[in-house]
């Protein structure tokens, strides 16, 4: 591992003093960094740790109309907290089915957000890759590229972004509260946080240089109650998704007045499925107009090789979940 | 990870021994043992790039002087001279390095030893005093056969304990979900489950 400095933020003004320095990284849960890190596929010169800002960057505001999470809260404190099983199940359950209690006790939901793909060949350095080494090529393309993404891809990288709790953030039209720039905070929302590859798969997203997220605002929905989210893996547990669905549902009777349809596991950023969401809008819900969502989710996928298989398998998870949210009570 | 350091033609175990000769003497009663740790870094010049770093580990205080890189496994085995705590990857993916930081389960191989200044850091070791009983989960481990080699139990006990204290042990399907971080090569998970159903038995 390269060395590095660290040093110990008490305040936000403080941290974002620090990052002015260059390749410097924040490190909260570290989860991901650290892991990066020990693979030297990320090497920073100084390490900036947040977790010693005030508490009010770790607490959980919930209220009728909103949610405000801290970047600093952990998964496992948010997964816990009465109001958002109640209120938000789809956040619970996007927190709840990732990684496992040790790691969502360490982690936070800022660094949650920006973890790095999984991607094989970026995290091994022997590979072509241009996320990694910036027109190094791609050998995920003619490669194994089984956990790889059909939606979102370029002819750059198709590294698929594996988190899950950000299914629900894009979901529910979060927005993302980022300070670092010249005066008050910026608000921006969360579907524009990531950028997709494109012929830039470096960027991946959209904070410059030493900006920090310091919350997460989520608007409360008529549809919020009746959320889901249906993760499909390799095993039952402690693992990254191979296709999962993030649903919510406002109903009239058996109608559906809005929905929100989000994906992971098969796309190259936390993706929107509007495409889906406007063939539910206004229609009955039964088992053949899920199917017709979901292939209108899927109609513009590219599969790769070892990887079509998420085609059916992501159209068949979304089907699930939304007949699912049908059926709670909310 | 210990490479960094380690001198051309050091073997990993004589590296090891050296670090751990160089903090702390592992025959030492506990007592001295942490006054010997406190004694060396505070007498150690601090080389090129070493920080020093508290912690206090099942109840005694260690003074560590560490380069950043270090993490906090590496700062308990070979540094504090803790060797309990495994490692199996060192990536997070299979929780034989789990300890209780602050009361909580964490993976220690996840987090550098600098971050963790300060806070209270509970091992298998310190699972029960010296010469004392058996904590009731290391004891259901081995009423119910619950490994096999061993490597990956003394993060399934620590992981098992606060899994009961956090409330997630109600069930078999509960505790499988929970534990899901601790994998064992052995597989011995219906023992396992089975031991901690017995442990959480009486906070049931
Ligand atoms: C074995 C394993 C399995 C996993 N399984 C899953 C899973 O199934 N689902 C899932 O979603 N995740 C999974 N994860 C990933 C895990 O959830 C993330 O590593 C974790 O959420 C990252 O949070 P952190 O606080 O530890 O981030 P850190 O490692 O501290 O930081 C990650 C990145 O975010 C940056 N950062 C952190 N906080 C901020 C901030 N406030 N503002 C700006 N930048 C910031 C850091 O600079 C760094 O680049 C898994 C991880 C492992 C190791
Ligand atoms: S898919 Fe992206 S991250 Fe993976 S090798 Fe290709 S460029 Fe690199
Ligand atoms: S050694 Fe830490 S999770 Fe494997
Ligand atoms: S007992 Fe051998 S790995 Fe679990």
């Amino acid at each position: 591992m390269q060395p590095f400095e660290y040093r110990r933020a008490p305040t936000l003004d403080a941290a974002l003093a620090e990052a002015r320095a260059a390749a410097t990284a924040y490190i909260a849960g570290g989860t991901n960094l650290v892991d990066y890190m020990t693979l030297g596929v990320l090497r920073p010169q100084t390490l900036v740790d947040i977790n010693h800002l005030p508490q009010s960057y770790a607490q959980i505001d919930a209220s009728e109309t909103r949610l405000r999470l801290g970047a600093l809260v952990r998964m496992s404190q948010a997964e816990e907290h009465p109001l958002i099983r109640e209120r938000y199940p789809l956040i619970r359950d996007t927190l709840l089915l990732a990684a496992s209690r040790q790691i969502r006790n360490m982690a936070s939901l800022g660094g949650n957000l920006l973890q790095q793909t999984r991607c094989e060949y970026f995290r091994g350095r022997g590979f072509a890759c241009n996320r990694r080494e910036p027109g190094s090529g791609c050998a995920a393309l003619e490669g194994v590229n089984r956990p790889h993404a059909v939606l979102g891809t370029s002819e750059s990288c198709i590294a698929t972004y594996p988190g899950d709790f950000a299914q629900a953030l894009i979901a529910l039209d979060a927005t993302v509260e980022i300070a670092g720039g010249r005066g008050a905070p910026r608000r921006v929302p969360f579907a524009s946080l990531h950028r997709l590859p494109g012929d830039t798969p470096h960027i991946q997203h959209s904070l410059a240089p030493g900006e920090l997220i310091t919350y997460i605002d989520v608007p409360a929905g008529p549809w919020t109650r009746r959320s889901r989210y249906v993760k499909v893996r390799d095993r039952e547990s402690y693992e990254f998704a191979l296709a999962s669905a993030a649903v919510a549902l406002q109903l009239e009777g058996e109608m559906v007045r809005e929905a929100r349809v989000a994906l992971g596991g098969v796309a190259t950023v936390p993706w929107r499925a509007r495409e889906a969401e406007e063939v539910l809008r206004g229609a009955v819900l039964d088992e053949s107009l899920a199917q017709r969502a979901a292939a209108a989710a899927f109609a513009a996928a590219a599969p790769r090789g070892h990887n079509a298989f998420k085609i059916p398998l992501g159209r068949e998870t979304l089907v699930r979940a939304l007949l699912e949210a049908r059926s709670m009570s909310a | 990870m210990t490479h960094s350091v380690a001198g051309a033609g050091m073997s990993r175990r004589t590296f090891i021994c050296a670090a751990a000769a160089s903090t702390t003497a592992l025959p030492l009663p506990a007592g001295a043992r942490a006054a010997a740790a406190r004694q060396t870094a505070g007498s150690s010049p601090h080389g090129a790039g070493l920080r020093s770093v508290d912690l206090r580990i099942n109840h005694q205080d260690y003074a560590l002087s560490l380069d950043p890189r270090t993490t906090l496994l590496d700062a308990i085995r070979d540094h504090a001279g803790l060797t309990g705590t495994k490692k199996g990857c060192g990536h997070g993916q299979c929780g034989a390095c789990t300890v209780h930081v602050d009361g909580q389960r964490i993976l220690a191989c996840m987090t550098f030893a600098l971050m963790n200044h300060g806070r209270e850091v509970t091992t298998i070791e310190g699972l029960s005093e010296p010469g004392g009983a058996l904590h009731p989960m290391q004891q259901a481990f081995i009423d119910h056969d619950a490994f096999q080699c061993g490597y990956c139990t003394p993060g399934q006990i620590m992981s098992a304990v606060a899994c009961v204290r956090e409330g997630h042990a109600h069930s078999a399907a509960q505790i499988r979900e929970y534990m899901s971080g601790n994998l064992c090569r052995c597989a011995a998970y219906p023992n396992i489950v089975a031991a901690v159903q017995q442990a959480a038995a009486p906070e049931a």
